[in-house]
Formats: structure tokens, C-alpha cells, sequence
């Protein structure tokens, strides 16, 4: 009797938030965006996901002819999520890194861009370890430009972790942060070329070593499926044979984005 | 298995770290937030509109809104208007630290204020009508009677609250700091290990409320050595009469 | 003025709302539950709601939501394999296969979890505030304890919970904005996205800030006419 009714109240309870195993054929695929890292994800004003990544997760779904619903997850959050199958892909511009790699599979890269600092103009920092020293930098956690600047600049700089990169840009207007580190492409379109950034300017080389920055953003799913991860891959050498990706490039950037 | 306890043990000097950071962070809200209780407390109890009246508003409106809309507030609403960058009171503001310290403070007294209040409103009538019998002025009644009572009295309320400001010191992590919770969010956010990392974290929260929580009950009985309130229900009071 | 963010702020409006709700019948369960166990002749309930109530009030919300988050699902996984592979189970209910635990539902448990541990105090004071006389009477009577508790303890119990469940309520209502932490589309969270596309966190934080104001003074109306409305005939010392 006691186990009867064990079992009818977790079934109950369980019953409330349960839902079907997932087919292994990939036709239905939950993907996860940020929403806060624009121009590549974004949230408009009727709260719908926008931006190059979300139009690219669009694409490949169709290529792979399988049926997405893209939610949003926040970033510093995303991976334990993914690992708890909370949704199956990330597709935010996420680095692929040694480091993720230890805990979960990437697909080949979608784009590639290089990362740079941005100052104040006129405050004369360079980037270098006597022009850093003792400067405040605002990066977003779990980033690979966080670890960046924590590893090679922690002991001689102040970082300043954010959530969003939108935070650490309300930060630098406010003169709290001398620098910031983080996607060039993102810095200039999210940020340099709107209002609020007017008065600050790129600084210092493109950051494109594969120890720190990584192979490229590519689609990241849990280690058991890669699977998946391959399917993407050949999704996305498919779309950009046919096009497709060359049209959504075109739509957000006057440059190849794929990079080399 | 092993692995997470290793890790817990390898993140534990950052995350203490941390806990010195938030122990600094509520002694200093509590103090200033004692100090501004009392004035508040006194003027919320007074006749005169003009002096209850802005007491009143103070107190429900920070005690009717969530303290992490009264930090982002504090920090990046002050923070985005060029005449607060250039006054005087930037230098302050400019920092995460003291936007806590504000913003925690304001928030503690507020709550604080309403206990000092209802401890004033509960000391015994009696007493104050024996004070003024005995001819003391008002500032002496305060001074001599109805405030060291009310402290005795608020005590337990009190205790909660230290309790809750402790736990609202999480929110600190929010607008950049590094405090246990902040150095526990960046930890986790590289070795993408939450359940370890948090578990971790929330231990030590334990501990530090233990340790108050046993200082509080110490001070009670340090205070009320005749108050053994026989009358008062115990934990183990049960509401069974024995069936006969 | 709200740059277009208006119809956001009205759907994390209704999910603040909704989840305080939720929350607040989760913890009156809770509550109930943990006052009758902390009174019970039984040890052990007695020292896991002991248990329950210092761990909840110990560990900061946030973190709790986190570790429920991030955790919840991994530890619900491991029981729902542990029920599947009981074959009584599984020919009664049938295989479960895989649970999700959203945000909403985190933040449901969560704060209805928390609530219920404070609950438990307050139901516990109300119930020892009942007059012994009373049950006394309804025993010599021949009512079962079932009866007692339904027809004497329960009407009598809300008389002397009501202040204390309602400033809890109040603390509910404050406490839904931690969920916007894990990504739950509520009032705070929409707040904190229109303010970080915008760059204009002020105008977005105050507007909120006046909607919670606005929701505590309309909570402490209902409860105050509630109260007067319960404690009708009762002789005031």
C-alpha cells in the first residue's frame, strides 16, 4: 500500500513536468541562444530572438530538414544547462575552446572572428603590460575573454566580471572600466557604432590565438551526441554550398564572417 | 565522487575569500543601518505628520521594493546621469562597494525601523507613566527608559534580520562584486561544476548563520536572565491532549 | 517613454504574479505541514522540519534557486531512473523517460520551498495560540482528531496566521525578482533586458520599482481588510 502510494504521488508530482524522450533521429532539436550579444543574438522589443545566430540555427534546421524551437539561456549558465538537457545545441557564438571541450562536443566553426580591446579615446592605454598595469577591465563571465584577461593580466589589472555584455558597456560609459575585452564584430556593431559608444575606439591587435580564443564559434551539444554535432557540421558546409549562408552573412556584415 | 570533492576543496581559499568580503559587507550595512534606524524609528513614532509622514514613505519604499531593483538602481540607474559622474558624490558611487553598502544600508534600516518601532510601541506603559510620575522630561524618558527597554525587546526581531541581510548579501554578485556568491558564480562559470561549487558555498552560508544565530541567543540570555517566560509555548509543546 | 518595452513589462507583470501565486500555495502546504510536524509527538518529524526550517533559513534564496536550478534536474533525473528501472512502477505508472525542470517550475519550488520554512513559524505560533480549552472541549465531545483539526484548529489558525502570512507574502512577492537570475521571463527580467538593450537602466529600474511598490500597497489593502474581516466579534484586550 505504502509503495502505491509512494509511486502515485511522484507520478503525480513528476507527471506535472514531464515531458516526451526526445527521438534520437534529431527531428525535433531545442536550441539555446543568449539573446544578449548583439549582432549575432538578441531579444526585440516583443521579446522574439533575433540576429546571425538565431537566422544561421534557422538555416541548418532546415537544411537538416528537422524542426528547432530556439529558447533563450543565459550565458554563464549555458553549458551546465545544455549538460542538463534542458536543450539539446547552443548555438550563441560560442568559442570552441579546449577548455568546453572537456565538457561537451562542438560541431565544425559557423564564423570566425577575432577579439579586441576598446578604450576611452584619448586615454592613451596600450596593450601592453606596463600601459595595463593596474587598469580595470569589464569582461562577460565565461568567456574565453575572461579567461584571457584573468590568466595573462589577473594579477596586474582589475576584471570586472558582468553577466551581459550589455552591462559592462553601461559600466565603461560610466568611466567604471578603463577596457573592454570581447568580440570585434560585437564591440563595433553592439556598441561602438551606437550612441553610447561613440567616444570609444578599438585599441591593440586582433586576438585570434587558437590557445586562448579558440577554433572559431561553433554549435556545442552534450558529449553523447555527436552525432548531432556532425549532422551540424554537415548542415552547415551544405547551406554554405548553397548560399543560404552567404545571404544571411550579407544580411548583418559587410564581410565574409566565415573567415578562413 | 571524488572529483567534485576535490574540487570543492580546491575552490574553498577563493570562496572564504569571498565570505570575508561579504562579512565586511553586512557589518558595515548593519552598523550604518542601526544608526539610521533609530532616528527613523523615533520620527515614525512621532505625532506630527511632517516628521511621520517622510518616515512612512522611507520605510515602504524600501521595504515594498526588491533590494536588487534598489542595487541596479543605486548602481547603473545613478551611474548613467552625467550630473551625478560630475559631482562631488562620484567618487563614491563610482564604486560597487559602496553602491552595496549604500543601497544594503538603507535597505536594513528600513526594516530595522519598523522593529525599533514596534519594540518602542511594546515597552510597557507602566514604566513610562512611572518615568514621568517621577518627573523626568521626554528626552530622559527616551534616553533612560524606553530605549534601552525597546532594545531589549526588539532583540529577536532583530536577530531575523541580521539573518536576512546576510542572505540578501548575495545579491552584491550582481553589480560585479566578489563576494561569496560573486567568487562562487565566476568559479563555476569555468569549470561549469554548479552543483559542487553552490552546495559549497551554501555550507559556509550555514556556518556564518549558525555562528550568529548562537551569538544572538547568548546576548538574549545575557539580557534577560529573569525572563524565563514560563508561560511560553515550547518547541516540543504538543497540541495532543493525552487521550484517556 | 518605456521605448517601446511596454507590452514586455506587462507579460513579465502576469509571470511575477503567476509565480508568486504558485509559490504561495506550494509553501501554505509546506507550511502546514512543517507546523504540524514541529508540534508532533513524533521525533523524527520533529527534527526534519527542524532540519528543514534552519536549512531553508540558512542558505541565501539565490543560491538556492541556483543549486535547484543547475541541480534540480540532475537529481530528479537520478529518482525518475531509480522509479523506472522499479518494475512495480513501471507496470503500475508506466516509464517516465525524461523530466524537465524550467525555470518556472525552479522557481516555483524554490520559493514556495523558502516560504514554507517561514510558514512553518508562523502556523506553528497561530497553532499553539489556539486556546487548549477549545480542543479540549471538541475531544469531550467525541470529534476524531481529523474533526478537531478541520472544524476548531483551521478556521482559527488563519485568525492568528494572517499578519504573519501576509508579511510573508510581501517578502514572496519581492523575492520572484531573484528568479530573473535563472532566466525566468518575469517582471525583473524584463526589466533588466529592455534596460541593458536600451543603455537606459534608470527610466526601466524605477518603472519597476514603482509596479512592485504598487503591488506591496495593493497586497497590504487586501490583507488588512482580510484581517478585519476574520477577527469580526473577536473582543479586542
Amino acid at each position: 500500500m505504502k509503495k502505491l502510494m509512494l509511486a502515485a504521488v511522484s507520478a503525480v508530482v513528476l507527471a506535472v513536468a514531464t515531458s516526451p524522450v526526445l527521438a534520437k533521429d534529431w527531428g525535433k532539436i531545442r536550441i539555446a541562444t543568449e539573446g544578449a550579444y548583439p549582432p549575432f543574438n538578441f531579444t526585440d522589443k516583443a521579446g522574439k530572438l533575433q540576429g546571425f545566430d538565431v537566422d544561421i540555427a534557422n538555416a541548418l534546421c532546415a537544411q537538416m530538414k528537422a524542426s528547432c524551437t530556439i529558447v533563450a539561456q543565459d550565458w554563464d549558465g549555458i553549458i551546465p544547462a545544455l549538460n542538463a538537457k534542458k536543450f539539446d545545441a547552443v548555438i550563441a557564438s560560442m568559442s570552441i575552446t579546449e577548455e568546453r571541450k572537456k565538457k561537451v562536443s562542438f560541431s565544425g566553426k559557423y564564423y570566425t572572428t577575432p577579439a579586441k580591446f576598446v578604450r576611452k579615446k584619448g586615454s592613451g592605454i596600450e596593450i601592453n603590460a606596463a600601459s595595463l598595469k593596474g587598469k580595470t577591465v569589464g569582461v562577460q563571465r565565461a568567456t574565453i575573454h575572461a579567461n584571457f584577461v584573468t590568466d595573462n593580466y589577473g594579477k596586474i589589472m582589475d576584471v570586472k566580471s558582468y553577466a551581459t555584455q550589455d552591462e559592462a558597456y553601461l559600466d565603461f560609459k560610466a568611466g567604471r572600466l578603463d577596457l573592454l575585452l570581447a568580440d570585434s564584430v560585437a564591440l563595433k556593431e553592439g556598441f561602438l557604432d551606437t550612441a553610447n559608444g561613440a567616444d570609444a575606439e578599438f585599441v591593440g591587435p586582433d586576438f585570434t590565438d587558437k590557445k586562448w580564443f579558440g577554433d572559431g564559434a561553433g554549435i556545442a551539444v552534450r558529449k553523447a551526441d555527436a552525432d548531432l554535432a556532425a549532422k551540424f557540421t554537415a548542415a552547415i558546409a551544405g547551406i554554405r554550398a548553397s548560399g543560404v549562408y552567404q545571404t544571411i552573412n550579407a544580411k548583418y556584415f559587410k564581410f565574409d564572417v566565415y573567415g578562413k | 565522487m571524488g572529483e567534485a570533492l576535490n574540487l570543492m576543496w580546491d575552490s574553498l581559499p577563493k570562496l572564504l575569500d569571498g565570505a570575508f568580503l561579504t562579512l565586511e559587507l553586512i557589518i558595515l550595512a548593519l552598523v550604518i543601518g542601526f544608526i539610521l534606524a533609530v532616528p527613523v524609528a523615533l520620527m515614525r513614532t512621532a505625532k506630527n505628520p511632517f516628521l511621520w509622514g517622510p518616515a512612512y514613505g522611507y520605510i515602504f519604499y524600501f521595504r515594498g521594493t526588491p533590494l536588487l531593483v534598489q542595487i541596479y538602481l543605486t548602481y547603473y540607474g545613478l551611474g548613467q546621469f552625467e550630473a551625478v559622474r560630475e559631482s562631488f558624490l562620484w567618487p563614491i558611487f563610482r564604486e560597487a562597494y559602496w553602491c552595496a553598502i549604500i543601497a544594503f544600508s538603507l535597505n536594513t534600516a528600513a526594516y530595522t525601523a519598523e522593529i525599533f518601532r514596534g519594540a518602542i510601541q511594546a515597552v510597557p506603559h507602566g514604566e513610562i507613566e512611572a518615568a514621568r510620575a517621577v518627573g523626568m522630561s521626554r528626552f530622559l524618558q527616551y534616553r533612560r527608559i524606553i530605549l534601552p527597554s525597546a532594545f531589549r525587546l526588539a532583540l529577536p526581531a532583530y536577530s531575523n534580520e541580521v539573518i536576512l541581510m546576510l542572505k540578501s548579501s548575495s545579491l552584491a554578485s550582481t553589480i560585479t562584486l566578489l563576494d561569496l556568491t560573486g567568487v562562487a558564480r565566476v568559479i563555476v562559470s569555468r569549470t561549469f561544476a554548479p552543483y559542487e561549487i553552490f552546495i559549497t558555498a551554501a555550507i559556509i552560508y550555514l556556518l556564518i548563520t549558525f555562528v550568529v544565530t548562537r551569538g544572538f541567543a547568548w546576548t538574549e540570555r545575557r539580557l534577560n536572565p529573569q525572563l524565563k517566560r514560563p508561560d511560553e509555548p515550547k518547541a516540543t509543546a504538543t497540541w495532543q491532549p493525552e487521550v484517556r | 517613454m518605456l521605448h517601446g518595452y511596454e507590452a514586455q513589462l506587462w507579460v513579465g507583470l502576469q509571470m511575477t504574479i503567476g509565480v508568486a501565486s504558485l509559490s504561495v500555495l506550494v509553501g501554505l502546504v509546506l507550511g502546514m505541514l512543517g507546523a504540524t510536524a514541529k508540534l508532533s509527538r513524533n521525533p523524527v518529524a520533529r527534527k526534519l522540519a527542524d532540519a528543514y526550517t534552519t536549512i531553508v533559513r540558512g542558505i541565501p534564496e539565490l543560491i538556492l534557486l541556483l543549486i535547484l536550478f543547475y541541480g534540480g534536474s540532475i537529481f530528479v533525473q537520478y529518482v525518475v531512473g531509480l522509479l523506472d528501472s522499479s518494475e512495480t512502477f513501471v507496470a503500475l505508472i508506466g516509464e517516465i523517460g525524461y523530466v524537465e525542470i524550467d525555470a518556472f517550475t525552479a522557481g516555483v519550488l524554490t520559493l514556495g520551498f523558502v516560504f514554507g520554512a517561514y510558514a512553518t513559524e508562523v502556523f506553528r505560533g497561530a497553532i499553539i495560540s489556539i486556546h487548549k480549552g477549545q480542543i479540549e472541549a471538541a475531544q469531550a465531545i467525541g470529534m476524531n482528531r481529523w474533526q478537531v483539526f478541520n472544524r476548531i484548529m483551521l478556521p482559527q489558525v488563519w485568525r492568528f496566521a494572517l499578519p504573519g502570512i501576509g508579511n510573508l507574502w510581501l517578502v514572496l512577492l519581492k523575492d520572484t525578482a531573484l528568479i530573473s537570475v535563472i532566466g525566468l521571463d518575469e517582471l525583473m527580467r524584463k526589466t533588466y533586458v529592455a534596460a541593458g538593450s536600451t543603455q537606459d537602466p534608470f527610466t526601466f529600474f524605477a518603472f519597476a520599482a514603482f509596479i512592485y511598490l504598487a503591488l506591496t500597497a495593493i497586497s497590504m489593502i487586501v490583507f488588512q481588510t482580510a484581517e478585519k474581516r476574520l477577527n469580526r466579534g473577536v473582543r479586542r484586550s
